[in-house]
């Protein structure tokens, strides 16, 4: 299987590097973009479509500043190993879940609830819990220090594992 | 933090909007002016409330929203501490200066089960690295006599950015 990172070209990397922030608010954002990277918008439009397909770009978009954005919470559930699956289902299927992920930990599923205000995000967290029958762990984020998920793409530590 | 939510809580249109550009902006010639259509207000107003956004901090970062997994970045390791409450706040904003820490938060204990106060985040390629990796931040900041756990993910059942207003 060729793999994906040399499926990405120089001006792919550019493209990810350089547009992680500072999306262009104005009347032809990708047009401002392209001139930048001396491509023509359709091109630059066909690969943000191509690195969608590849599964590489979830979106162009905003990512919220969440203590803003609405309420939400890291939670987490201690369940038996070989239930693992079906309890991340049932988490899956609540409403407002982002974020679910398997640790290695007696507490072993972790996932984010969202909700527009903190009435409702306690309603859905104490729905859950009674739906999976475990008390969940509930750790609000009291203070964040570093908050933004965009961090720089080791593109050569990729190239030579 | 109700209150603060409060004070987001915007016109119909601007909820419109904002339900859209969580799901992400058009990739088309005009992705303000598709929106605008689509929300209801006209262009300009589109691109100044996004603005008004961005200054006001409600939006951190506009741009491409990148799938770290796919690229080969699948070492996910949650690192969770135990600090003495009178440290808590100076080691994570000592932890938030380290180049690979790409998020640390303070939370609270939920004794007994859960003695740890003080969460960050590495990335990397591989587990052997991240490890490293936070062996070097560990003697760097001198956390040594911190108490701590490493929480690999071992599956991702679901990742996707926070959808406040479309669910």
């Amino acid at each position: 299987m060729p793999s994906l990172i040399n499926q990405l070209d120089t001006l792919d990397r550019r493209l990810i590097d350089g547009y992680q922030r500072g999306f262009p608010v104005c009347e032809r954002p990708y047009a401002v973009m392209a001139g930048e990277l001396g491509l023509t918008e359709s091109e630059l439009i066909a690969r943000l479509e191509r690195l969608q397909t590849l599964g590489v770009l979830s979106r162009v978009g905003p990512v919220f500043e969440h203590t803003k954005a609405g309420a939400s919470l890291l939670a987490a559930v201690a369940v038996p190993k070989n239930e693992q699956e079906a309890y991340a289902e049932l988490i899956n299927q609540a409403p407002g879940v982002n974020h679910n992920y398997a640790r290695e930990h007696d507490f072993n599923l972790w996932f984010v609830m969202t909700a527009a205000d903190e009435e409702q995000l306690d309603k859905r967290l104490d729905h859950l819990e009674a739906e999976l029958d475990r008390p969940l762990l509930r750790l609000p984020m009291l203070e964040g220090f570093h908050i933004d998920l965009s961090f720089p793409i080791p593109w050569q530590e990729l190239e030579n594992p | 933090m109700n209150q603060v939510a409060q004070l987001y809580m915007d016109t119909e249109a601007e909820q419109r909007l904002r339900a859209l550009i969580e799901k992400g902006l058009p990739l088309t010639p005009r992705p303000w002016l598709t929106l605008a259509e689509q929300c209801g207000m006209d262009e300009t107003e589109v691109r100044a409330t996004v603005e008004r956004w961005q200054s006001e901090g409600l939006i951190k970062r506009l741009g491409l929203v990148i799938k770290h997994r796919p690229l080969g970045i699948k070492a996910n390791a949650m690192v969770v501490w135990d600090v003495p409450d009178d440290q808590v706040v100076a080691v994570g904003r000592r932890l938030a200066a380290e180049r690979a820490v790409t998020l640390c938060y303070r939370r609270p204990r939920r004794l007994p089960d859960w003695p740890f106060n003080l969460f960050c985040m590495i990335h990397g390629t591989q587990r052997s690295r991240v490890l490293m990796e936070l062996d070097s931040i560990v003697m760097r900041q001198e956390l040594g006599a911190i108490p701590h756990q490493v929480l690999f993910s071992t599956h991702a059942y679901r990742q996707h950015g926070a959808r406040y207003i479309s669910e």
